[in-house]
Order: C-alpha cells, then structure tokens, then sequence
C-alpha cells in the first residue's frame, strides 16, 4: 500500500517535533511513508471562514499531490476531515484519508505502543476528529463506548490518564473563530484547561495540534507548568 | 458596518466572569441532565432516527398533510385560519378578540407569537397579554425578550426574579426564596386565569390524520386557560405537524428528555375540538417558512421541534448568553434559521460557532446544525459586506496555499519575523490572538525543511 504523509500547515511552520513523531511512529510500524514536498494547506482556513471558493488552488494542489496514493494519513482530526468533506472527490478511486489514532488503530490494527510515560496526562478531546471522523464515541451521543486515541494511550506504559469533568467540551479554538469570537474563545480555552488543572494533570495530550496551540498559548500566558505534547509524541516514546 | 454583532455582545457579557460561569454551569446541569435521562433509553439513536424520517417525510408531503389536517379539523368544528407572515397572524388574533368581545387574555408559552411580536401588536390595540408561563411572566414584568426557547428567564437569578416581583406583585422586598416567589407568582396569574375570556397558545404537534394538537407544557398553564376561557386560539408554524397519532410517542418521548431531562412534559394536552358553548381556532403561520423549505441546503433546520438541547450544550451559548444573538430564536439553531429571514442582520450569527458539532449530535430530529452553519457562511460571504481585509487576506492565503514556492517562502518569512520581532510588537493591540495566549515557539526549521536535510 502506498501511504502518503499530510502534514497540515502550521504544524510544518510551528510543530515539526509533532510531525517528526507521526513519521517516526509509522515508520516503526513498517510503514513506507511518502512526503510529498509540494504539500501546503488543505483549504480549511478560508472554507470554514466562508470562502470556499478562495480554497480552490489549495484542493487542487492537494489533490496533484496526494490524489495517486492508497491512504493519506495526518495528524489532525479536523484537517483530515476537512480533506475527507471538502477536499477528495466523492466517487472512486479516491486515496482514504485517515486520521493518525484512527489509521494505527483501524488499518494497522496496532497492539502493542513501544512506549513508557510515567505521568499523569490529560487527553482533550478535539471536536472534528470526535464529531466529525468518529474517532471515539461523543457524549451526546448513545451509542456503546469506544475510543480509539485513549485505547491507543492506555497501551502506553506507566501512563495515568485522567478523567475530566466534561470529557469533550470543545476548546473554543475553531480555526478563526479564536480571533472573530476573542472573548469567547479565550473564555472555553481557560475553562478546559482549568478541568485539567482541577485533575492535577502533568502533560495535556491531543490529536489536533490547532486546539493544542491555542491551549498552550494560555497555559503559557498564566505561567502554568502543564506541558503540552501532540499524541504521536507519546506514542513514538519522545521525551517530555 | 454592522449595528451589532455576536462577538461585541459576547465579549460584553463575559465581562461579568461570574455571571458567566453561572450561566454556563446552569446550562451545562440541564445538559447533563438530558445525557442522563437518553441513556435511560437504550433505543434512543433509533428513536432520533425515527424522528428525523418521520420530520423528513412531513417536510416533503408538506402541501398534503397541511391539506388534511384542515379537513380534520374542520370537521372537528375548529375554524381554522392561514396566514402568510407575521402581520396576518397577528390580525387574525385581533379580529377573534373583536368578533368576540374579548377582554382579558391569558396566553400560554409561544415563540411562535414571540417571532410575530404579537403581544406589542395587541398591546398597541389596548390589550394586556398575560403570558402565564412563569418564566415568560418574570421577563414580561422585566419588559425583556426569552433569552432560551424553553427557559426564558434563564438568564436572572432568583434574586433578579425576587426584585422583579417585589416591584410588580409585591412580594417581600429581598425575598428570593424559589418557593415563596412561585407561590406568589400563583396566587397573582390565580386571578388573572379567572378572569380570562380568550386564552392563546402555541402548539407542539398538530396531527394530520386527526386534525388534532398537542401543547406541553410544565406548569399547566395552557389547560388552565383554555380550560377557563371561553376562546381557545392555538398558533401554529405550518412546519408543527406530523403524520399520525402513532407518530406522537417517539417526539414525547425525545422532547421532554432532550429539553430538560424529564421523561416527559408534566402535561401533554390534546385538543381536537371546543367544548359545548366555546371556540376553537387553529392559526396556521408560515412567515419565511415556505422560503426556507425551498433552501435544498437549510430546509431540514424546518424539522426543529424546539426542545433548545442545542442551546444548552452550545458551549458559546452557554457563554455569552441569549441575547448576544439578537434573534427570536437564539443558539444553534436560531444561527440557521434566522439569517433566512434576515441574511444582513444575522450575518454574524453562523460564526460564532466553532463547528464543534455538538448541537448536531445532541438533535432529537437530527439536523445537521453545523454542517448548515459552514453553508451559511459561504452564502453570507458572497451576498454581505463582511469587510475588504477579510476578504482580501482569505483570498491572499488562498493564493499561497496554492503555489509551494509561496507557501514555503511566506511560512519562513512568518517564523524570522516572529523571532526577530520584539515582544512588544509580537503582542500590540493589533494581534488578538495574542491578548490572552502566547504564540506557539518558533521552532528553527519546518518539518519539511527537516525532512528534506533527514530523509530525502
């Protein structure tokens, strides 16, 4: 199987360390992957702002780079969805896009992490690639539980994983929703990381780096020592 | 540009951050409520997909069963009256209140008659409207507007409620105990009830194959006053009904739970036709809701059956409150349904969201709000002024995303300049995101750049 490597854009610009571990990770799983270098944006950005149409060239370019493989796989919940929804043509053939959690758990069907993480981490659920992917079971929802990051991290060795008092409250990140809506945004950022905080969390996990950037921003702003690390991080055994 | 967006009302309601909390953990409790009453019911992903059809099926027989409900109901004896907007409506009730003689009105929970603005139509006849529900009869005295569909006064506290009745029904002045308050609350609507010769209410489910209605309500406020009254007027969106009788015990069973938890309404009453001496009139309203119905992408947002589980799991709505939307209907849902009616006065609403989602999933009858919201945004983008920077930086990033070489170089430049440049510049007044976050480090290369030293 030809597996193609999407790292969305500001992960590129802002956290290599992050993609790094998610090529890294699948390389350990005898994965061939390929990096496109032609690779930029999936269009997200602008669609989700309303403009859509200003998103062509970026599908396009998408598409010339990733359009010949078996599977994409990234490590974003909501990228991968927005490629999934907006991006890959609806009739065969088409590439499968994937989620990181999702590929390793469904289409490698890993078992064993190679890995040890002796802290207490807190995992934020992020809405596209719960909601939208279905990459674990949502609370509103009725459905018998499942959840393939967690099942995923609690493979990790000496890792403690903490219960939240709302499991998947979204951050208020949202793209440009987190400059348009400021108040908002900044308001449910604090919130999450304050139930967190209330858990005595050491590392704050995630499979979208967008919720964990602006997370961090704030937990960096209040000098809080809670550390933030994108899953494929734990899982490829990277260090705090 | 705009008299009022959702941000600047946000932001000014966050200001107060304990109210905010407040209103965002009361919220969340009924949120939480709901979850614990569904999971009582282990078919409630079938029920929901029962809803959703059977709401589907109404939305596309619409002219059918409108048709049929009419012969019913006439054959019940109820007159029934059809009205394209807001103003027929409202002159129907005024003409039935004349013809009639009516003077006094008691008038159950209606956000139909809200979105129609009824009652400051009557009042400007020389009506008093007593809305009798007890939530919409704190914010009448208050002179505000429901901030929730369900909740309308959600938004004050009891204090707030013990300062309104002292002022208007003269309860003891800092008294705020619940108790008491609704006590005299009962004894004040006790005499208004008595004296009522017209009582309007809304309607929940009208029944094609019955041309009968049901009105939930918890209070019994609606029984009361049709009860007492000698006119009954029930207000009706065209977009209420639904096929048969049978159909009733799925949407019973879902509103009540997804609205506040309860397993069902405390009363869920059925008219089909006036008692001996009395009368029964069916208003049936469509005000933009054929015009919605035509939007193949929004038509389904006409399924709602207003049980507000949108609004209380909304996580922007629980944090800036009913009002900062503007619109009858606020939350989730009133962000799809309102800029139908108004795309310019509503433009702001489809953004303040986060397309997080769960408003789709916490649905009864299964909309799909926030795939809705992401169309409304396309549409309001092309057809409103959303300002030339906007626009000119979406079509710029575009453009970058589309050529690699730009890509590259723009995100390079992005990283030397954020590392060059002081943090008193980094974080001016013109940087929002950096008002209350930090921006991420600056790492020195991009992982392509490492890629290209690493692996190629």
């Amino acid at each position: 199987m030809r597996v193609g490597l999407f790292i969305p854009c500001y992960v590129d610009q802002f956290y290599p360390k992050a993609a790094q571990a998610t090529l890294e990770l699948l390389e350990k799983y005898n994965v061939k992957v390929e990096y496109p270098l032609g690779q930029t944006c999936c269009g997200q950005p602008m669609a989700n702002s309303g403009y859509e149409r200003f998103g062509k060239a970026s599908s396009d370019l998408f598409l010339k780079n990733f359009g010949h493989f078996d599977y994409i796989v990234a490590p974003s919940g909501s990228c991968t969805l927005h490629v999934k929804d907006h991006v890959l043509p609806k009739e065969a053939p088409s590439p499968k896009i994937y989620e990181l959690c999702e590929f390793l758990t469904d289409v490698l069907k890993v078992e064993h992490v190679e890995a040890s993480f002796p802290y207490k981490v807190g995992f934020h659920s992020s809405c596209h690639g719960l909601r939208g992917l279905r990459i674990a079971k949502c609370s509103e929802r009725m459905d018998p539980e499942f959840n393939k990051p967690l099942s995923l991290l609690n493979k990790v060795q000496n890792i403690q994983m903490v219960e939240l008092d709302r499991k998947d409250e979204c951050c208020g990140f949202g793209g440009t929703f987190a400059i348009a809506e400021e108040a908002v945004s900044v308001t449910m950022g604090n919130d999450r990381l304050a139930d967190h905080q209330r858990q005595g969390v050491e590392v704050l996990t995630g499979a979208d780096m967008s919720c964990l950037m602006h997370l961090e921003g704030l937990i960096k702003r209040q000098k809080s020592p809670i550390k933030v690390m994108h899953i494929a991080e734990i899982l490829n055994g990277n260090p705090v | 540009m705009k008299e009022h967006t959702h941000a600047q009302a946000a932001a000014e309601f966050i200001k107060d951050d304990a109210r905010t909390h407040w209103h965002d953990e009361t919220l969340w409790h009924v949120r939480s409520k709901r979850d614990l009453s569904a999971q009582g019911i282990p078919e409630w992903e079938t029920l929901r997909d029962r809803a959703s059809a059977t709401k589907d099926y109404v939305l596309s027989h619409l002219g059918e069963l409108l048709e049929q409900f009419e012969s019913n109901a006439l054959a019940n004896g109820v007159e029934v009256l059809w009205a394209k907007d807001a103003k027929e409506h409202n002159e129907h009730v005024y003409r039935i209140l004349q013809e009639n003689k009516v003077e006094n009105i008691v008038k159950s929970k209606s956000i139909l008659t809200e979105e129609c603005g009824l009652n400051h139509y009557l009042e400007d006849k020389g009506y008093d409207v007593v809305d009798t529900d007890l939530g919409e009869r704190i914010i009448q005295f208050a002179k505000q507007a429901p901030s929730h569909i369900v909740l309308p006064a959600i938004h004050l506290k009891k204090q707030d409620i013990g300062e309104i009745f002292h002022k208007h029904i003269g309860t003891d002045k800092g008294a705020s105990d619940p108790g008491y308050l609704t006590e005299a609350a009962r004894q004040h609507l006790r005499k208004k009830f008595v004296e009522a010769n017209a009582a309007i209410t809304g309607v929940n489910f009208g029944i094609a194959e019955t041309g009968g209605f049901v009105v939930c309500t918890n209070e019994g406020n609606a029984d009361m006053g049709t009860h007492l009254a000698d006119i009954h007027i029930a207000c009706m969106g065209i977009e209420k009904l639904i096929p048969r009788a049978a159909d009733l015990g799925v949407f019973l069973r879902l509103l009540a739970r997804s609205a506040t938890g309860q397993s069902i309404t405390n009363y869920s009453s059925h008219f089909h036709k006036a008692a001996p001496g009395k009368k029964l009139y069916i208003i049936l309203v469509d005000n933009g809701r054929t015009e919605q119905l035509a939007r193949e992408d929004f038509k389904n947002s006409l399924k709602c059956i207003r049980c507000g589980a949108c609004m209380n799991t909304c996580p922007i709505y629980r944090r800036s409150g009913g009002y900062s939307y503007n619109s009858t209907v606020p939350g989730p849902i009133g962000s799809i349904l309102s800029p139908g009616k108004d795309l310019k006065k509503f433009s702001t609403l489809p953004f303040a969201s986060t397309l997080c989602g769960s408003c789709s999933d916490v649905c009864p009858v299964k909309i799909n709000i926030h795939e809705q919201l992401y169309k409304w945004r396309q549409v309001i983008t092309e057809n409103v002024d959303m300002g030339a920077s906007k626009r000119l930086s979406m079509r710029v990033a575009g453009a970058t995303f589309g050529k690699p070489v730009l890509y590259d170089l723009a995100g390079k430049m992005a990283r030397t300049a954020l590392k060059f440049t002081p943090d008193s510049l980094v974080y001016s007044s013109l940087n929002v995101w950096g008002k209350h976050r930090d921006l991420p480090e600056v790492p020195k290369e991009s992982f392509k750049e490492w890629y290209k030293k690493n692996r190629n």
